[in-house]
């Protein structure tokens, strides 16, 4: 068994939204819900962190800023959106700058929706977000390296 | 003969428990702490599936050296230990640390990244911060026990606590630098500050991070093994009380860690400076009153 | 004996010979040749009075002290005509007092009193005539291609090199006479031909040139070195005359003879620890030695590593028999104390390279200050060890900012920045001699544990001082390790995008720094073996033996291997990795070339990193007000209340 399941450091970034989904990601470090219970360490760091807790829309400013953390991270990494700004872009989706949910821009492996999205919600999220960790894992210890994910697409914004 | 085979026993102990020992201790840590803030905690066992985990991460550095001064690090933490727990000279087991904490820092400023360098800069002061009331902590044993040999202050017939009561308070107190505990975390800090990303450690991970923290854990048994010394009385109630106060230190230690928030760098320095100069030095013009009396 | 003379006789005639040679390609052969010659020569020296001993030398010529007190009455002529040219008037005082002083003095008293010895050779000579034979010929070539960038960067300004050689060259002839001179009239010529040839070397880009070509503060900043180390001269003088007319003799030997309990020679001992304390430029003295680096690189070297403030502790360790245990010793080891801590906080708020190396120069210089105050056998144990190690790597690091400051145009350390890629070979060499500074199983720091031993251990006049010189050491070396950790960072930093540019070096620059890294090494591999061979023999002479060493022989061992470790994981590891390399994190800004990162208008901006410097502790100003004023009161206290026994000794006396 993979000691990544046992030990889940998350990075969070919250992108254009109102920062409820944000404020719930920090809640699940609080004593009420204390996910260090799981191993799960809040780093602000994506070079030591194996989940990337998305919140809010990408938009212009930040979609590169997004993606940059992400490829900073290394292998084995899980991206989870939480809240429905950061699954399609929610109620900013129409905006004139709002490129849309996180996935036009890298990977995501879990999507939370909600707004803003539960803590129990957000915990069931990056415990899913484990599995894919785990397995992902496997695939480096077998053969080395991880098939890189299908780049998402660019467009959909412009044309909407 | 026997002199090198108890010698050798103490290395090999050490190389080989530190590490458990270490891990635990620090598992423990960060269930006090968890319950300390009205939290259930993570598992006792969560450091060694942290390190498990950073080496099953992939490779990746910023730039061909920074592994090796890590590497330098690691060894020579572990020489530290080593020559400490084979009864050596107290001064040689302060310079070699010192050179192994020297690697870290130029680990960190090798990468070139701002947050590293402040951290490195940082981890630097506070050694400068430190030093001073280390080697007088070396200097009170020497005057104590008339000589540098951890090995000779190990089997002396008094307790050097009693002679140097400053000194251990001062020692104590720059063991919250050491240990990485608010308010002096300034470099680096377990806990999820974010003032500068991860400071030192910001561009170190997988393999390379999981080695920094256990050469941490080795590094807090030996400073342990400090606080043990004071101690020794050659009795084997002696070595008893030294093993108490030094789990009692550990619980101060997570205790102010859990009171003070972080502080500025000038505190540090100040503090530590003082602490030294007042408790330190005094204890030692004491020591030498005592002697020549 | 005749090494003796050739070490003496053969840099002079070099030294005439260049001043005379004008051409490029003559001047590269003579002073190659006389560099591998005097190099030679001392380890000539230093094998064929290896097994022997302090070794005396009765040579005895009228003619000799004539001519010397001739050269010496014409330098004073000299100093007196340019003091008055430049308005320094000071130095002119000094002159006229203490040259006519001596001068009488020999012509009177000093005539009747029989000498000996006039020369002699034991391990300290030899160690100090090897480490001005090759660290100080090293220096010397190295000056060649350095001299030649020198000339190219400064356009217009006349060429001078060969004055500038002939000057190096007279140094090394007066300092191997220094350390060889058991007459002391004979070691106060050389210790005065030092003095000069610092001021003119110093003086460099001021003196002698036409007025728009002056660097005005070359010349102000020669006169001060001048005027210090006339004054520290007068000192010796003072000593001189004293030791004449009280001791009946002016042999060095007899002085040490004499013991720490005489009177007249702790008299004498404290006025050639002031002399001594002048050279070694310790405070209230020290800007002499920092005024110094208006001077092209070599001399600064020369200055600081093998030479001059070389003569000044190698008086002091020499004296370090007779300073033990007295108000003597005691006004060294506190002037020392003070100046080794300020010195070393000074040395945190520079960013000049070159004023870093100064200050931590003369905080070493400090610490062997006190432990020829000290005097016990360890003391000068830990003492002629820190001159060792000192003088090879404080050479190297001044040889390799003056190649950095040719090459990228600066000597601030931070525009040292990315050196690493600019110059791989250079900054591994500039790590090095840091390393060797101050980190452990490096040369420096076996020394200053040796010390801190001998603090400890030393008996103590007061019952406090031995306390308070462990405090110094233990705040002064926490101070050293920040200085050089923080420049050590700066050096490994790897910044991307950077140019090799260090194919423009010159060879003799290479091979000058290469050697000393070499040494570098090698001594401390090999310190064990100087320590029993020649440094502990020294000892067993001058203290009737050493009772046990600070550093006991297991721990000289593992610090030899912890060096034959380093040396292997280097060897092996360095800057090999398979792993993947990624950009630094710039929190999600990095514009990919790890030198920019975009801002909030999403233009691109470069990223700058700066050391600490902390001017609100460690200003220099503030620094050197606090160490003038306590180590003045030292001097001004123990010399005061000498000066005041003297006249009343001979007040009372007639």
């Amino acid at each position: 068994m993979a000691y990544v399941t046992k030990s889940p450091w998350v990075i969070h970034y919250d992108g254009s939204s109102c920062n409820g989904c944000d404020i719930e990601v920090l809640a699940c470090l609080t004593p009420m819900y204390d996910v260090e219970r799981f191993g799960i360490i809040n780093t602000g760091n994506p070079k030591h962190a194996d989940v990337f807790l998305v919140t809010g829309s990408v938009n212009e400013q930040n979609k590169e800023v997004v993606k940059q953390i992400y490829e900073q991270m290394p292998e084995p990494k899980a991206v989870v959106a939480i809240g429905i700004c950061a699954c399609n872009g929610g109620i900013f989706k129409e905006c004139y700058n709002i490129q849309g949910g996180v996935d036009t821009v890298i990977p995501v492996d879990c999507y939370v929706p909600g707004c803003a999205a539960r803590p129990e919600a957000i915990i069931d999220g990056v415990v899913a977000g484990l599995g894919v960790l785990a397995a992902k894992r496997e695939a480096m210890a077998k053969g080395g390296s991880i098939p890189a994910p299908e780049a998402p697409a660019e467009e959909g914004k412009e044309e909407a | 003969m026997n002199g090198y085979v108890t010698m050798i026993i103490f290395v090999v102990a050490y190389l080989v428990l530190a590490p458990l020992v270490g891990g635990f201790l620090a598992g423990l840590d960060r269930k006090i702490t968890a319950r300390m803030q009205g939290r259930v905690g993570p598992p006792v066992l969560q450091p060694f599936y942290d390190v498990g985990k950073l080496f099953e991460k992939e490779a990746i550095t910023v730039n061909k050296v920074q592994d090796f001064y890590v590497l330098c690090f690691f060894i020579f933490v572990l020489a530290t230990g080593a020559f400490f727990f084979a009864g050596l000279n107290l001064l040689l087991v302060i310079f070699t640390l010192t050179l192994a904490s020297v690697f870290l820092i130029v680990a960190a400023f090798s990468s070139n990244s701002p947050y590293a360098q402040v951290g490195a800069e940082r981890e630097l002061l506070q050694m400068m911060a430190y030093e001073p009331m280390v080697l007088l902590t070396a200097i009170g044993f020497y005057l104590f026990a008339g000589s540098f040999d951890t090995s000779a202050i190990f089997n002396l017939s008094g307790m050097p606590f009693f002679y140097l009561i400053g000194i251990f308070v001062g020692f104590v107190f720059i063991l919250t630098i050491k240990f990485r505990k608010s308010p002096f975390d300034l470099s680096m800090s377990h806990h999820a500050h974010q003032e500068l990303v991860k400071g030192l450690v910001t561009e170190f991970s997988g393999k390379t991070l999981g080695l920094i923290e256990i050469a941490h854990w080795y590094e807090n048994i030996f400073l342990l093994g400090f606080v043990f010394l004071f101690f020794c009385n050659g009795t084997w109630w002696g070595y008893l009380i030294g093993v108490v106060v030094c789990l009692a230190t550990y619980f101060l230690e997570i205790l102010i860690d859990n009171s003070f928030a972080r502080m500025k760098w000038q505190v540090a320095i100040n503090s530590a400076w003082i602490v030294a100069l007042c408790v330190g030095i005094g204890n030692l013009f004491i020591l030498k009153f005592l002697l020549m009396v | 004996m005749g090494t003796i003379f050739f070490l003496i006789l053969f840099p002079t005639i070099v030294a005439i010979l260049l001043l005379v040679l004008k051409a490029d390609a003559a001047r590269d052969v003579v002073v190659t040749i006389a560099c591998i010659a005097i190099a030679a020569g001392s380890i000539f020296l230093a094998v064929q009075y290896f097994t022997k001993g302090t070794q005396f030398f009765d040579f005895e010529s009228h003619a000799v002290n004539m001519t010397m007190m001739v050269i010496e009455i014409i330098l004073a002529i000299i100093i007196v005509v340019l003091a008055i040219k430049y308005k320094k008037i000071l130095a002119a005082v000094f002159a006229i007092i203490q040259t006519p002083l001596v001068c009488w003095f020999e012509l009177t008293k000093g005539h009747d009193i029989e000498v000996a010895n006039n020369l002699y050779f034991d391990r300290l000579s030899m160690i100090m005539v090897l480490i001005i034979g090759i660290v100080g010929s090293l220096i010397c070539l190295y000056a060649l291609g350095y001299m030649k960038d020198f000339q190219h960067h400064n356009v217009g300004a006349p060429d001078r090199r060969p004055w500038f050689f002939f000057l190096l060259f007279i140094f090394l002839a007066a300092m191997t006479g220094l350390v060889t001179s058991n007459n002391l009239i004979w070691m106060y010529f050389f210790w005065e031909i030092t003095s000069l040839c610092s001021f003119l070397l110093i003086g460099y880009n001021g003196l002698f040139h036409s007025k728009e070509n002056e660097d005005k503060v070359a010349t102000n900043n020669a006169f001060r070195a001048l005027i210090m180390n006339l004054g520290g001269g007068l000192g010796f003088a003072v000593a001189i005359v004293y030791l004449g007319t009280y001791g009946g003799t002016i042999e060095l030997n007899k002085l040490l003879a004499m013991g720490n309990a005489s009177q007249v020679a702790v008299i004498v001992a404290a006025f050639l620890a002031f002399a001594g304390i002048t050279k070694a430029a310790q405070m209230p003295f020290n800007s002499w030695l920092l005024g110094a680096m208006v001077a092209p690189t070599p001399t600064s070297a020369l200055l600081h590593s093998s030479t001059m403030v070389k003569a000044g502790v190698f008086l002091i360790i020499k004296l370090a028999p007779v300073l033990n245990g007295n108000y003597a010793g005691f006004m060294t080891m506190m002037v020392g104390g003070i100046t080794f801590l300020l010195a070393s906080f000074a040395a945190i708020s520079q960013s000049n390279g070159k004023r870093v190396l100064a200050y931590s120069t003369i905080a070493n210089l400090g610490l062997i200050v006190v432990c020829g105050g000290i005097g016990t056998a360890g003391a000068v144990w830990a003492g002629t060890m820190l001159i060792i190690f000192h003088a090879v790597t404080k050479s190297l690091l001044f040889l390799c900012v003056g190649t950095a400051e040719h090459n990228v145009g600066s000597r601030d350390i931070e525009d040292l920045d990315g050196l690493f890629g600019k110059m791989p070979r250079l900054a591994m060499f500039v790590m090095i001699g840091i390393a060797g500074m101050f980190l452990a199983p490096f040369g420096m720091l076996i020394s200053k544990w040796a010390s801190m031993v001998a603090f400890i251990n030393a008996p103590s006049m007061f019952g406090f001082e031995n306390i308070l010189l462990i405090g110094i050491i233990c705040f002064g070396s926490a101070a050293t390790a920040f200085y050089w950790t923080k420049w050590l960072g700066k050096m490994a930093a790897v910044v991307a995008g950077t140019e090799n540019i260090q194919k423009n070096v010159h060879r003799s620059e290479w091979t000058a720094q290469g050697t000393l890294v070499v040494l570098t090494v090698v001594i401390c591999l090999l310190f064990p073996f100087i320590s029993s061979k020649v440094i502990v023999p020294y000892l067993n002479e001058a203290f009737g033996g050493i009772s046990d060493l600070a550093i006991s022989s297991t721990n000289m061992i593992i610090m030899c291997i912890m060096v034959a470790v380093l040396l292997l994981l280097i060897v092996f590891f360095f800057g090999r990795t398979n792993k993947k390399i990624v950009n630094i994190y710039l929190s999600g800004v990095n514009e990919g070339d790890n030198l920019q990162f975009e801002d909030a208008f999403k233009a691109p901006k470069a990223l700058a990193l700066r050391n600490w410097y902390m001017e609100s502790y460690f200003g220099e100003k503030k620094m050197n007000m606090i160490g003038d004023i306590l180590s003045s009161v030292a001097i001004v206290y123990v010399l005061g209340m000498i000066i005041a026994f003297v006249i009343g000794g001979i007040g009372g006396g007639m």
